[in-house]
């Protein structure tokens, strides 16, 4: 692999192992699940907001229970990943301001359209078109961020 | 036969769903030591598509050595063609009643789809609007708390991270705020 400047470490790893298709194939899974869990409607997430359904509560909790206990025991089977590497958890960064402000603001724009990232590229993969808006502007506030990163509290 | 794809187009319950997503987290651990996230790509598409002399030093970096990212979030795709595409439910989302009296209320019709029509509209310029203050928002909000639903709640808290805790209480704090209070209000004065 090229040398490109501003590379961070994990960049230079020997080779992986999996090949890119596989990723496709998660991501196409994922995707599914997404529209067969209703995660990805609207009404859901409305319903969910307002606390009317057990529904995406069930999902996201046994979801949060299933990926504790397997990658729990995935870490302590010892087992390797497919290029041969220790399996580690990359810890998120410390602090609590960015996670709160970050945090409110994601849930604001997702009680309102009903769309995490996930979502707004499954219901665009389903030809939900408008979903070209809202990417277009997540696009836009990924950029904005980045240009006031050294200005907001974290 | 028809049997079979009634089956395939019907939703799944949460006792299934939610173990499939949450299979994710070893999954991609195992597959390269990857973390679950889709939130990040937005982060990359910014990263190729920014011209050099305009970018902001949050997107120099070697998003090449992400690429797995980009081919996962191309699945998300295909998997939305697939499921929300091809085997879509026939059937209106199967909601509580209480949901069906507040989506009403809202002035939104339950019918058949993920997305309500009223808001997929875009004769109306509220809908741009509405889709357009929500996706900023969702862009710059995830970027800011370092990650979304995926990377947080399913994967921060699989791993016993405590800044997704803070995270994820925090989008639902948001999110309860935006549809029991700031929606009714978007919906009144733009349907």
């Amino acid at each position: 692999m090229s040398d490109i400047p501003g590379v961070h470490s994990e960049a230079s790893t020997p080779r992986s192992a999996t090949a890119l298709p596989v990723y496709l194939l998660v991501g196409l899974y994922f995707g599914v699940v997404l529209v067969k869990s209703e995660a990805a409607s609207w009404y859901r997430i409305q319903e969910m907001f307002r606390f009317e359904s057990f529904h995406m509560f069930g999902v996201i909790g046994a979801a949060v229970v299933t990926g504790m206990i397997t990658t729990a025991l995935l870490r302590r089977s010892g087992v390797k990943s497919r290029d041969h590497q220790t399996i580690k958890v990359t810890d998120k960064a410390r602090g609590w301001k960015r996670y709160v402000y970050g945090g409110l603001t994601f849930g604001v724009g997702w009680g309102l359209a009903g769309v995490c990232p996930g979502p707004i590229l499954t219901l665009l993969g389903a030809g939900v078109w408008p979903m070209l808006i809202v990417l277009g502007f997540a696009l836009l506030g990924t950029w904005l961020y980045g240009a006031l990163q050294n200005r907001l509290p974290h | 036969m028809t049997e079979f794809l009634d089956v395939l187009r019907s939703p799944w319950p949460w006792y299934v769903a939610g173990p499939l997503i949450g299979l994710m987290v070893p999954l991609l651990l195992w597959l390269g030591n990857k973390g679950f996230g889709i939130s990040a790509n937005l982060r990359h598409a910014c990263a190729i598509l920014l011209p050099d002399p305009v970018k902001p030093n949050f997107f120099r970096y070697n998003w090449r050595a992400e690429k797995w990212n980009l081919v996962f979030a191309a699945g998300l795709l295909l998997g939305g063609l697939v499921a929300g595409g091809l085997l879509a439910n026939p059937e209106p989302t199967q909601l509580s009643a209480a949901g069906v009296q507040s989506i009403q209320d809202l002035g939104v019709q339950v019918r058949p789809g993920l997305v309500p029509a009223e808001l997929s509209d875009l004769s109306r310029p509220g809908v741009w609007l509405l889709l357009a203050v929500s996706g900023l928002l969702v862009g710059f909000g995830t970027r800011y708390g370092g990650g979304c639903t995926s990377g947080h709640a399913i994967t921060g808290l699989s791993t016993l991270q405590l800044p997704s805790l803070v995270a994820t209480v925090s989008f639902f704090v948001g999110g309860i705020l935006s549809a029991n209070f700031i929606l009714p209000l978007f919906l009144a004065v733009i349907l």
